[in-house]
């Protein structure tokens, strides 16, 4: 067993990790450890990256022990790099953590600068500068590269760079290069932020933390009204709306409604942040308040109709629209549903109740089945699984005279049938019996649609019987 | 809170009279239509129960039918208990296109239990664009009293979205309710045998009489009329045939 990592006072007493335990333990007895756990550690980074998010939205992971934040454009917000560092440093630093930061022109340059020159402001266009003298470890290569380049003589980041490119081409491959070409600045190191951003988002941060529900409600609102500003010159409308609760204590919280149409009413999203906040299992807790509040709109769509029109199915579909979005919000999009048809004669299958902000609007058309004047061919309500009953029938292949369902004897009045459904072969690949459908009345006038299982002689020699559904 | 509610519906039924509020939409059955005064009244509450276990069916279609009348091809929401799905079936959208209804505008909930069924109905009543309501619940509940249908039957009266309750294993209890129907199936006859035919109790009428008919769904022209053959229910046949032939007539032409 090896150390994965010390703390302060443990490197103080020279203690490093990867040394063994049992080395560790003879210089220093009382040593106190405990099991390394990676994924709480990485969950621990996860949580330190959603809080980073009150200073961009682009923040990535570096793992194991650091975090990316791409400050394009935001510096300026805390008065200047330097002051946007202190302020990571002190706020992270309040919450227990020891931190080392800096500051460069590209991602990779960061992470080195960071853990090996803590607190530099890399200039534009300094990285390769400031990196030069940084040791070779500060290169996050394979510790087999490294060995060859402390063998090669070659201390620092800087010496590297004046090699030839083909030698360490030949020598150490050509990711080590790329490796070398980004730490230095020179290749462009993309980072992969956490959560998607948002196409538009507007924030508020507070001096004092707010905690009341009316300021949390208020505050929603008015960033709902910047956002629909932007929104408007554009012509857009947002169909997903984040809202993120940074706590002072460093827990962010993230809630988000869906719309079914481009939305950017903001009486509309605050309501739905209303019936969503209402109706949260694990309630928004402020805690000791919050100290940012940010509104983030992403798949935004285009609204197709600029002006208020006075088609009152327009109307219809807006009213339609906002209803589904509300129950939606607070009872979850799966259980505001709407159907849609299959290409299939499956009846169960046949028509698929779908959650309704998500339908799309070209679909194939319903076709009916009965004749003008005829009795219906389908039942309204269908069993989700078809019951098994008991059925005493004429013949094998004949309609049932009597059945037995849910405990309850029912005499056959009427039988119409069988109605042959095929299971469809091409789609799975177990066998699935062949269905005769027969419509039943008994002689208390219930409908039933009721289905014999297999073909008789052909398929089976017990076909078995099942309730499908009730006729109105 | 509850009881000012209360007191603001007795106030407002006690200073509007009746007739004038709410429209009613014809059934086309001639002795119901007489009983309603004009049909199913719009923007209040109905209550459709099923008279026995085996007869959920039948009320949920008789509910769905009449729904469709009050909706008049505005949409409609069918909320369901997830019990009462679990226990009678799913709706199935070929069904409801028998039926006559479009499955385009019907929009289904699920709810997970009374309280948000209850809290979604009155969603819907709020939706001035919305047509009906339909509240499908199963078993008793302590939840449904006459200050809550006394909420419902204001909140479709502002809206003008008429709300039907649906409620299978259940007693009818004391509600504020426009109509309380107790629904049967009832035998189809003839050779095109299989159509929605109910044997329909209207036990309870705020404006107007009650009755029992056996009434037939055309689903065509989305109307209802006089079974065929009602040979066991001897009450409302005596003016039958005129009725009958009055209403064909009016069909064809």
């Amino acid at each position: 067993m090896r150390l994965a990592a010390v703390d302060a006072h443990a490197a103080r007493q020279g203690l490093r990790p990867g040394m063994a335990l049992a080395d560790a333990r003879a210089m220093i007895p009382t040593l106190a450890v405990h099991d390394a756990d990676e994924r709480a550690d990485a969950a621990l980074l996860g949580h330190i990256a959603d809080w980073c998010e009150r200073y961009s939205p682009l923040v990535a992971l570096d793992s194991p022990d650091g975090l990316l934040i791409d400050a394009t454009g935001v510096a300026h917000l805390f008065g200047g790099e330097k002051e946007m560092l202190e302020d990571v440093r002190r706020t992270i630093a309040a919450q227990g953590f020891a931190v080392r930061l800096a500051f460069a022109a590209t991602a990779a340059a960061a992470a080195a600068l960071a853990r090996h020159a803590h607190g530099c402001v890399a200039a534009p266009g300094e990285d390769a500068q400031r990196v030069a003298p940084l040791p070779v470890e500060a290169l996050a290569a394979d510790p087999v590269i490294l060995h060859g380049l402390r063998r090669a003589g070659l201390k620092t980041i800087g010496q590297v760079a004046q090699r030839s490119r083909a030698e360490l081409t030949a020598r150490f491959g050509q990711s080590f290069i790329t490796l070398l070409d980004r730490t230095l600045g020179k290749a462009a190191y993309p980072i992969s932020p956490r959560t998607p951003l948002p196409d538009l988002m507007a924030e508020r941060r507070f001096s004092e933390p707010v905690t009341s529900d009316d300021a949390v409600a208020s505050t929603l609102l008015s960033l709902a009204q910047s956002l629909r500003d932007v929104l408007e010159k554009r012509g857009d409308g947002a169909r997903r709306l984040t809202a993120a609760f940074f706590r002072v204590d460093g827990t962010v919280r993230r809630i988000a409604v869906e719309t079914a149409r481009p939305t950017r009413e903001a009486a509309v999203v605050a309501r739905l942040f209303h019936e969503r906040l209402a109706s949260l299992a694990d309630p928004l807790d402020a805690g000791f308040g919050f100290d940012l509040i940010r509104l983030a709109a992403s798949l935004n769509e285009p609204i197709t109709t600029k002006v208020e029109s006075f088609d009152t199915r327009e109307t219809e579909r807006r009213e339609i629209a906002f209803l589904i979005d509300r129950l939606a919000a607070r009872f979850g999009a799966t259980r505001i549903l709407r159907f849609h048809p299959q290409d299939t004669h499956i009846p169960e299958a046949a028509a698929v109740a779908f959650p309704a902000q998500r339908c799309v609007a070209d679909k194939s058309p319903w076709t009916r089945l009965r004749a003008p004047g005829e009795a219906p061919l389908r039942p309204l309500r269908l069993f989700e699984k078809p019951e098994p009953i008991d059925v005493v029938a004429e013949v094998p292949d004949g309609p049932p005279v009597r059945f037995r369902w849910r405990r309850a004897l029912h005499a056959v009045a009427h039988a119409e049938g069988p109605e042959r459904i095929a299971m469809e072969w091409w789609r799975t690949d177990k066998a699935m019996p062949t269905r005769d459908y027969f419509r039943i009345e008994d002689d208390q006038g219930r409908r039933f649609w009721l289905y014999r299982a297999g073909l008789y002689g052909r398929e089976t020699d017990w076909p078995r019987w099942f309730m499908h559904g009730l006729f109105a | 809170m509850g009881v000012q509610v209360e007191k603001i519906a007795i106030l407002r039924s006690s200073l509007l009279p009746p007739e004038e509020t709410g429209q009613r939409m014809a059934l086309g059955h001639g002795p119901a239509d007489t009983a309603l005064r004009g049909g199913i009244r719009c923007g209040a509450l109905h209550e459709v129960y099923s008279a026995a276990a085996g007869d959920d069916g039948a009320a949920s279609g008789f509910a769905l039918t009449l729904a469709l009348k009050a909706a008049n091809k505005q949409p409609l929401l069918w909320i369901r208990q997830d019990f009462a799905s679990l226990e009678g079936g799913e709706i199935s959208a070929s069904g409801l296109l028998e039926l006559g209804a479009d499955p385009e505008r019907v929009l289904l909930f699920r709810a997970a239990h009374i309280e948000d069924g209850l809290r979604a109905a009155s969603e819907g009543l709020s939706c001035i664009s919305l047509g009906a309501v339909i509240l499908e619940t199963w078993a008793e509940s302590k939840l449904f009293d006459l200050s809550l249908s006394r909420r419902l039957t204001l909140a479709a009266a502002r809206t003008n979205v008429t709300m039907f309750h649906v409620r299978a294993h259940a007693t009818p209890s004391a509600s504020a309710a426009e109509t309380r129907w107790i629904v049967r199936a009832n035998k189809s006859h003839g050779e095109n045998w299989g159509m929605p035919v109910f044997d329909a109790s209207l036990v309870r009428n705020r404006h107007g009489t009650t009755g029992q008919w056996v009434m037939e769904w055309n689903a065509d022209d989305g109307e209802f009329r006089a079974a065929a053959h009602p040979r066991h229910v001897a009450a409302a046949a005596f003016d039958r045939p005129a009725q009958a032939a009055m209403g064909a007539r009016r069909r064809t032409g």
